[in-house]
């Protein structure tokens, strides 16, 4: 205390009541507070608690409505004051300003009372195909009755999207009869079996036997561009005879489908919307129904339950904004980790030349300023870069090279996984470098003297003794750049992130993994079924769902990254020191 | 500290009768525009322990780094004169450095112990010279560790890491490191400055074991230990050799005022 006293200026000594005495408590203490740096302390705390809320509240935003997405909920049956019914979920409410001239004047007065404002509730009235929309808003003062009729059902369908309705009959092999619970679960379920049969021969037999002819119509042409019309002439008719039996092997293939088509033409369901109108689709077409509004909780519980499933293990049906996200999950997961295989041992190897063998000096500070800056170049620029580079000039030319039958269709010139994994890795490469090297940096000294006095060479130190050691460092590096390439989704929509893909890029044909397909991304996903598609109101819950299966797929491929590497990180702990 | 120029080293060294094991003739050596050591001349004996003693700074653990050449790693660095084994220069143009330092082994003032296992960190120096038979590698690591002393404590747990072991043991594992490839000579670096007075005990009966089989050379700042452990003992002041002869002679009857002053603890 006594040399913030002596500190004191001059003047506020002189003004102190005699000497010797204590300073005054409030100056003292204020002096005190900012010594401690207590204002700034608060500031630092306030600070960190500002960024846990923010995002805990993005988490819990993106939990909420991600879970809550696939509950059931119930169907509303709203009488309005016109007359005119309607039956659906209810999705969401805001307030709004009515427009004046529609209102009746008693509803005008409530409005006015409340300035002018009403609230209005967003119903999903479903039944795509006769009304032309799914969604449809009620406002409060339109409403006469909300009743919750116990014979609704929800239906998902294979196309058209949801119907809300009830069922009035049934069709069993063409013959009308009356709608029997249990005889409709069973017959419903038969349906979905032939359906799923159909679409295995479709899509696996069938699909066979055309790659099969495009591979034989591919060999003509390569006959044609090796050779001249002579020499090609035996293969031509080699093959042509080979398409021939291939074309009868899809002939009996589309005759059973067709078979199947005709037997399931014959199970109908007859569903009625709330107005009366009704429609026919084979039962095939429904993929899951329920009383909507006589569910206990057990029953939710499944159908949230079969609803995930579906959601992690099926493909996307209606523009996707329904089924599943199989392939997207299988890109992203594909994509990150091609990514992985190209940014690791580009970074590592770039990273040891700079800082083990390259001379310190200026050159080397202007490479690695350079590649500092390159982790801040826009994304997109890299998406950029990839296609022009990449896909147009290296596919291309890959093209001309191996694939000059399949020309003028692109083969690898054009988006594929292989350009948006090599892309991404570009675009994450200088983190792996910056970390890399301050791995290698922080080996002790005496770690690489005590190999080299052993005699070793320095690769050797580096090989034996640096790595291991720069290990868990390096494996960090390599985890960043994961969770940034898993995330990103500009670059992805230049160089090969597609809508829909029709196939995914490993299958069971010949050579197994086509790099060169385009693929589905859970990130463009979310953006696709946003903002893109159709329907955008359908799509939204499905927005928070994807988003939540993204996080969650980033932090299960993170975490595991993590325990790598603190298992290796113990390996190298010493007991010592 | 101006007549420090001028002042000739006393020498009185203890001849061994097996001869020189290396030879250190006009040893200068700058870092940078830094001058470090100073026209240093000294016979290292065969078969014998050598210390170097003298105040931090004086350049005893530099000219030990110039033994095997583990100042190559320093940037800017020149040096001028000669040291050499059996006779030829070890800083000459085209030395194979990796084979110098094959026949140097060194032990540092931090056990250095590699993130491997015991019996790998044994055979490093002979795996990175593409030794990989097992019966040789396997009477190696028996072998260095005997000579170690570390043999009967850990030669049921030769494949547990080398860092699970206490620093002494991390300690003695590196001197057996360092005679595995058996070299001609062992330089030491502050072996026991990072030891408790225990574990130091035991490396200095190791040193009186090892001396013989290997020349040593330890640089230390205790002169106890010095005068425990060596035969010859060079004193080195601000990059010159002061005096260098009999551990004795230094100790209790040096021929220089400096060292006197030092070794009765008047400075340093």
């Amino acid at each position: 205390m006594t040399s913030v006293n002596e500190n004191l200026p001059q003047a506020t000594v002189a003004t102190a009541p005699g000497k010797g005495q204590k300073p005054r408590a409030r100056r003292r203490f204020s002096a005190d507070l900012s010594a401690l740096g207590e204002p700034a302390l608060w500031g630092f705390g306030g600070a960190l608690a500002l960024g846990i809320i923010l995002i805990a509240g993005f988490l819990m935003v993106v939990l909420y409505n991600g879970a809550t997405t696939f509950w059931p909920k119930p169907i509303d049956k709203v009488e309005l004051a016109d007359g005119s019914v309607i039956a659906g979920v209810e999705r969401r409410g805001t307030i709004f300003r009515p427009d004046p001239a529609i209102m009746t004047e008693a509803v005008a007065e409530t409005v006015a009372a409340n300035d002018g404002f009403a609230y209005r509730t967003l119903y999903q009235t479903a039944n795509f195909d006769l009304y032309g929309d799914d969604f449809r808003w009620v406002a409060d003062f339109e409403v006469a009755n909300i009743t919750q009729p116990e014979d609704f059902y929800y239906f998902e369908r294979q196309v058209w999207g949801v119907f809300v309705g009830r069922i009035a009959g049934m069709q069993i092999n063409g013959q009308p009869v009356a709608y029997d619970p249990e005889v409709f679960r069973r017959e419903q379920a038969l349906a979905r079996e032939r359906f799923s049969e159909i679409r295995k021969i479709e899509r696996s037999e069938i699909g066979r036997i055309n790659h099969l002819i495009e591979r034989e119509r591919l060999s003509q042409r390569r006959a044609l561009l090796q050779g001249d019309d002579e020499s090609a002439a035996p293969v031509i008719a080699q093959s042509q005879a080979r398409i021939a039996e291939l074309q009868a092997e899809f002939d009996v293939l589309q005759a059973r489908v067709n078979e199947i088509r005709a037997v399931d033409r014959g199970f109908r369901v007859t569903l009625e919307e709330v107005g009366g109108r009704t429609i026919e689709p084979e039962m095939s077409q429904i993929v899951r129904y329920f009383p909507a509004n006589t569910l206990s909780i057990w029953d939710k519980a499944k159908i949230y339950g079969s609803r995930w499933v579906e959601f992690v293990s099926a493909e996307p049906r209606e523009a996707n904004t329904q089924g599943g996200v199989l392939p997207a999950i299988f890109g992203t997961v594909a994509m990150t980790l091609l990514m992985v295989v190209f940014v690791a041992p580009f970074g590592v190897i770039t990273a040891l030349y700079l800082r083990e063998y390259a001379k310190q000096g200026r050159v080397t500070s202007i490479v690695r300023i350079s590649v500092n800056n390159l982790a801040g170049v826009p994304s997109i620029v890299y998406g950029v870069f990839g296609l022009g580079f990449f896909a147009y000039t290296m596919g291309g030319t890959i093209d001309q090279l191996f694939y000059p039958e399949n020309l003028p269709n692109p083969t690898f010139g054009k988006g594929g996984i292989l350009w948006a994994s090599l892309t991404l890795a570009l675009l994450t490469v200088p983190v792996v470098i910056v970390a890399t090297e301050e791995a290698l940096a922080a080996v002790p000294r005496s770690m690489r003297e005590g190999s080299l006095a052993c005699g070793a060479s320095k690769w050797q130190t580096i090989r034996y003794v640096v790595l291991p050691k720069a290990l868990p460092g390096i494996m960090t590096g390599m985890i960043l750049a994961m969770a940034r390439g898993a995330g990103e989704v500009a670059p992805l929509m230049l160089v090969g992130v597609v809508k829909l893909a029709p196939a995914l890029p490993i299958d069971g044909f010949y050579p197994f993994i086509h790099l060169d397909r385009s693929f589905m991304h859970l990130g463009f996903h979310i953006f696709d079924v946003g903002f893109q598609s159709r329907n955008s109101e359908a799509g939204k819950p499905m927005v928070f769902v994807t988003t939540l299966l993204l996080l969650t797929l980033i932090v299960i491929m993170n975490a595991t990254a993590i325990i790598v590497r603190n298992r290796l990180k113990r390996k190298y702990a010493t007991g010592q020191f | 500290m101006d007549t420090l120029e001028f002042e000739p080293t006393a020498y009185h060294v203890k001849d061994s009768p097996e001869g020189t094991a290396l030879e250190i003739r006009d040893f200068n050596l700058w870092y940078g525009q830094k001058q470090a050591l100073f026209d240093n001349n000294l016979k290292i004996q065969k078969g014998q322990v050598t210390a170097m003693i003298g105040p931090s700074g004086c350049g005893k653990s530099t000219l030990l780094r110039c033994l095997n050449r583990m100042n190559d790693l320093v940037d800017d660095l020149r040096i001028q004169g000669q040291i050499s084994v059996d006779g030829f220069d070890i800083y000459a143009k085209g030395v194979d450095v990796i084979a110098l330092r094959k026949r140097m082994g060194m032990v540092f003032q931090k056990p250095n112990p590699f993130a491997m296992s015991i019996y790998d960190n044994i055979t490093y120096p002979l795996r990175v010279d593409g030794v990989t038979k097992k019966s040789i590698l396997d009477e190696t690591v028996e072998r260095a560790l005997q000579q170690a002393a570390l043999w009967k404590e850990v030669k049921d747990r030769l494949n547990d890491s080398a860092l699970g072991l206490s620093g002494g043991q991390q300690q003695r594992l590196c001197i057996a490191r360092a005679v595995a490839s058996d070299p001609e000579v062992l330089l030491m670096d502050e072996p026991c400055s990072a030891l408790d007075p225990i574990a130091t005990a035991r490396i200095e009966e190791l040193i009186e074991e090892l001396k013989g089989t290997y020349s040593i050379v330890i640089v230390t700042h205790s002169m106890a230990q010095a005068a425990r452990v060596s035969d010859n003992t060079a004193f080195m002041y601000l990059g010159r050799l002061i005096e260098y002869g009999d551990t004795n002679t230094i100790f209790t009857n040096p021929q220089k005022s400096r060292t006197n002053d030092y070794v009765t603890g008047r400075f340093g």
